[in-house]
Order: structure tokens, then sequence, then C-alpha cells
């Protein structure tokens, strides 16, 4: 943590970054997003175990780019969403400084794009373990099941839309349910419309979903909605061989077509 | 009417929500299975919880559902005709254990949804709505209701206010001839007022709402809006579990000749809520929105409404995936 706060107040000095967004505990102990714009504010930078948010949706947000140059404190999943939004064309490579943590949370030497795909590639990519038992759990059921499982899960859904807007890689300035001409998803917050909703999500994340789980953690009514998501992605690693995330020259796996595309489901 | 009090014995509630619920649909808190607090129609009285600090969503639901059906519709090739929501088939509904912060919240939506032209879905709802209320024995430190003039025992927009007992036993004060209708169905459960002690929690006053509504006059322009909301990331929780968001949309929905259209809830958290059609958006940026919320709440109510827009209960800052904590920003903005 005295290396993190060190390395702020160093480029907030140096005028190298205008801004580090990082972690400070708020009032009732939660860490939550900081936006630390001075070396004397920087103190109050934390790293530790409730340091979980992808601040990686920050980096697209109007204001914060506003204020200059940032630099992000950064672990694996935030470090991936990077790379997907350097790949997908929201953010520049230069105009980021990465404060990259280790697993054991310590400050990572990432001088560049290079050493944070290095970092990437040496890492796990799977899904986080936590969730690996509920997905093997839920792909065991009939699909009569499964249906019956999401339809009470999203059941609750009230449309509040916190999953679409923690999500780094939800950054469309018009996500497609405000699309109303046509009306592709039903604005009411039933069960149908709300799984025709989490449906879409997932969809548009297979191949861009970096597992954070933060769509799931945002979720004040407790949808486990990561749950898609994260199945979408060991389908397009189990199909493609393709971890989102992992370079910055990624083309999409789902909206790209490629001479030696297996198309057996055509056929 | 004059308010009456009266025991009522830990035994003698299952009794009584039994034999309202023969009558009634009954509105009642439960612990789900991920451990959150949900209002649901008539569980079981075992599933019935007494001890939960707040729920997820409030209870608004009651009265302004989250879908609500306006008319439905069909169209010919030459016209449409409209069929109304036959209004008398809202039931009656008993609210069950709901706390004063909630209770007082129905008060809040009246004004917006009776303010000049009286909202009939919603006060129908109201009309057939009995509110057995719950004060809290528990809080924690979200909670904020002595903040904004109320207090863990308020009484307003309860019918029949139950307090918790030493001995596990209820006081129940009969508010209004709603609540005295419902102690005349069961009045041999209604026993005379014990020497018990109530159990009642405190919570710490945070901050003079008067003195932020005064603060808020002179604040629009202040940097506070965009340094406290950097971290907002626009969605619509804290709305959509607020008890006295009334914000809602409007849509149609065809299928075929036939359709529906109907109201859900909306958030001014959002961007495409005030969104032009002519792609102007006089709030481009989550702090005017953010602005917006507070602004709402505490200055243009209590101003054209005569009623704060908050009741205290926390909800918004405990749903909130980034911490926007209200209170710790509304006792910012009294000190700025």
């Amino acid at each position: 943590m005295t290396n993190l706060i060190a390395r702020a107040k160093e480029l907030l000095t140096s005028n190298s970054v205008q801004v580090v967004i990082g972690y400070e505990a708020g009032p009732t102990g939660l860490a939550r997003p900081a936006f630390i714009t001075t070396a004397e504010k920087a103190e109050k930078l934390i790293y530790d175990e409730r340091c979980i948010q992808n601040l990686a949706v920050y980096l697209t947000k109007k204001e914060v780019r506003k204020l200059g140059k940032a630099a992000i404190v950064a672990t694996l999943p935030v470090m991936r969403s990077i790379m997907m939004l350097i790949s997908e064309q929201q953010v520049i490579a230069e105009n980021i400084v990465v404060l990259g943590i280790s697993s054991e949370g310590s400050l990572l030497d990432i001088a560049d794009i290079r050493v944070m795909q290095g970092f990437i590639e040496k890492s796990d990519l799977g899904n986080p373990s936590e969730y690996k038992e509920l997905l093997a759990e839920l792909n065991k059921l009939s699909p009569e099941e499964k249906f019956a499982y999401w339809q009470k899960e999203l059941s609750k859904c009230i449309k509040c839309y916190a999953c679409r807007q923690a999500c780094p890689m939800c950054y469309c300035t018009r996500c497609t349910v405000e699309v109303n001409q046509p009306q592709w998803i039903p604005v009411q917050a039933n069960t149908h419309g709300s799984m025709d909703w989490h449906i879409l999500r997932a969809m548009h994340l297979a191949g861009r979903c970096i597992s954070c789980g933060e769509c799931g953690r945002a979720c004040p009514v407790g949808i486990p909605c990561h749950l898609l998501t994260m199945h979408l992605a060991d389908q397009v690693y189990s199909y493609f061989k393709v971890h989102a995330g992992t370079s910055d020259k990624m083309s999409s796996v789902m909206s790209t077509y490629e001479p030696n595309d297996k198309e057996s489901f055509i056929i | 009417m004059e308010t009456t009090r009266k025991l009522i014995r830990k035994q003698s509630l299952e009794k009584l929500y039994k034999l309202l619920s023969e009558t009634r649909k009954i509105y009642a808190p439960v612990v789900s299975a991920d451990k959150q607090v949900e209002y649901k129609y008539n569980p079981a009285f075992s599933d019935v919880t007494f001890e939960h600090i707040r729920s997820t969503l409030s209870v608004k639901n009651v009265v302004f559902p989250k879908v609500e059906n306006l008319f439905t519709y069909t169209n010919s090739k030459t016209e449409s005709t409209i069929n109304d929501i036959d209004l008398n088939k809202i039931p009656e509904v008993v609210l069950w254990g709901a706390h004063p912060c909630d209770n007082a919240a129905f008060d809040t939506l009246r004004s917006i949804f009776c303010w000049d032209i009286t909202d009939e879905f919603f006060a129908k709802r109201l009309e057939k709505l009995v509110v057995i209320g719950l004060s809290c024995h528990l809080s924690d430190d979200y909670c904020f209701c002595t903040s904004t003039g109320l207090a863990p025992d308020s009484s307003k927009g309860s019918d029949i206010l139950l307090s918790r007992l030493q001995n596990g036993d209820f006081h129940a004060a009969i508010l209004t001839e709603k609540g005295n209708s419902i102690v005349n169905i069961a009045g041999e459960l209604f026993e005379t007022v014990s020497g018990e002690k109530e159990l009642f929690t405190e919570v710490k006053k945070k901050f003079s709402h008067e003195e932020v509504t005064e603060k808020l006059k002179t604040a629009f322009e202040n940097p506070f809006w965009v340094d406290n909301s950097l971290r907002c990331i626009g969605c619509g929780a804290c709305a959509y579990v607020c008890p006295t968001c009334a914000c809602f949309d409007i849509q149609d929905e065809t299928k075929g000749k036939n359709g529906k259209r109907y109201r859900s809830w909306d958030s001014c958290g959002f961007g495409l809520f005030t969104l032009h059609t002519s792609g102007h958006n006089p709030r481009e940026v989550q702090s005017q929105r953010w602005r917006q919320r507070i602004m709402h709440k505490f200055s243009y109510m209590p101003e054209r409404n005569e009623s704060l827009g908050c009741v205290g209960c926390g909800r918004c800052s405990s749903g909130c995936p980034v911490d926007m904590n209200i209170s710790e920003q509304l006792e910012a903005l009294q000190n700025i």
C-alpha cells in the first residue's frame, strides 16, 4: 500500500497523470472508488481484499475523462478489461498508466501494454474458482430445469440496469434497450421482459466478458447474472480457444468471419 | 381519531394474521434463500420475519407496482377500442410488519400521485390498503430516519403500529378508522396494555434536513456535485429501491391487433431520462443527475409538495453498488 501511495504521489506531482483511479475506505468500512487528483489526497488510497470493484468502468466515463490522463489501480480483471477496451478502440493505451496489483496484493511494475499482456498471459484466465462449482452445478441441470432456475432468478429483476452500468464492456452510449423504434426489448420488468434483457446482455458480452463478476455484485436484488456471461466465456473458450482481454489486437469472436471457421451449424 | 393502545400477545399475532388472510391479501416480509428480505403476498406466518432492519426493495410496490397496466386496446382497420382496467378488481391488502420509514413514505407518494390530478390507480390501491406497521427495535449505520423528521416509532402512515415489548408481546397503537376496523374483526385478540417496556432502537441524527434544504437554495453550481458523483455509475438501483421515488415510464406493447399501455418504474439517474427528441440532453452527465436526485428530494419537494422526498430508510445507500452514501453526502452538504 505504501508503494501504491508513493507511486500515485510521484505520478501526480510530476504531472504524468492528472488523476489516479483507485480505492478508498467509505464511512461504513466498504472500499469504494476514489478519484485522486492531488498528491496530498493520495494518502486516502487503500488496497486490500475489500477492493474488488472493476474500476475499468470509469475509463470511458465522460466526467472522469475530463480530469485528464489517468492512472488506474488494476488487478487482473481490470487489466483484462483495459485490454478489451483498447482492442475495441475505446481507450488509447498511451493515455493510461496501469498500477498493476498482483494476486498477492503487491504493486507490479507495468511499464507498458506489452508488460501488461505478459502478466495477463501468465495468469489463470478461466472463470474465478468461487463460481466454477455453481456453473458446473447449473450445467448438470436439464434444459427445463435451467429454464425454471433462470425464470425464478430473473423474475426478481427490477430493470435498474446496475449490471450494465457496472460492466466496463457495456460502454455503449445508447444501449439496445433504449432503442424504441423498434422496441427490441420490452421495457417492463416482468419475467419475460427481464429474461429478454439478460439474454441479450449475455449475448452481447459473449467473447468480451472477462469474468470479473461485477454485474452480479452490482445487482441490488441478488440475481447471479454473472453466471450467464461466465458460462458464455467458458463456451467461447471451448469453441474458439480464446480468452477475452488477452491482447490489444483481439478481433471480436462473435462478429468476425474467418474463412476456416467451422460452420457445421449451417449445413 | 383518538389513538387507543392495546396489548397483543405473540401467539395472538398468528391468529390475527390467519383471520385477516381469510378475506384479504397480506403483503409481508420474509427472508429469502439468499438472505435478502423481500415482501411477498400471502406468505405462511411462520416465514414472516419480525427481525429485519430493511427489506431490499421498499414496500411501494403495493401501491405503485413496478409494472401497472393502464388500459388494453384492440385495433381494427378503422378504429381502436380502449378497454379500461377495472379498478374494483384491485384487492384489499394488509401491509404487515412494515417499518415507520416505509409507511411514512405513503404520504410522500400521495403528495406526488395526488398532487393536482388524482392518479386513480395509486389512489385505489392506497384506499384498499391497511397498514399494520412495526416500529423498529433494530437499526444499522445506513438508517437516518431521525434526520428526516421521523423516528423508529413514528406512526405516520400506519393504521395500526405494533411495538415490541421486552417479553416478546406487542403493544398496538390503533391510529385510524381502518385500524379500528381490524380491531373490530378480532376484538378478543386485543387486550388491555401492560406495563411492559417497549423496545426501540436509537438512530443517531446525522444532519438537519431543514438546513440541507436551505443550503440547496444556493448550491446548484457548487463543485460538490461533480466531486461526489464521479464514482456513480448511473444505474437506477437507488431510485428503484427507494420508497418515495415515483417516476415512471409509459409504453405501449402491441401484439397483432391487441395491445396494452402500461407504466413501469423509471429513474432520473438514467441518461435517457431527460434526452430530448432533438438529441439535446439537459442533464447530459452523471453529476447533473445526482444533483437532481438530491435537489428533488430535499429542495423541490419541500417547496412544491410541502413534503420531504426522503424518509431516511437508507436503502439507496445499502443497495448502491459503489457506496454512494446519501446521509454522508447530506451531512457534507450541510457543512459546505
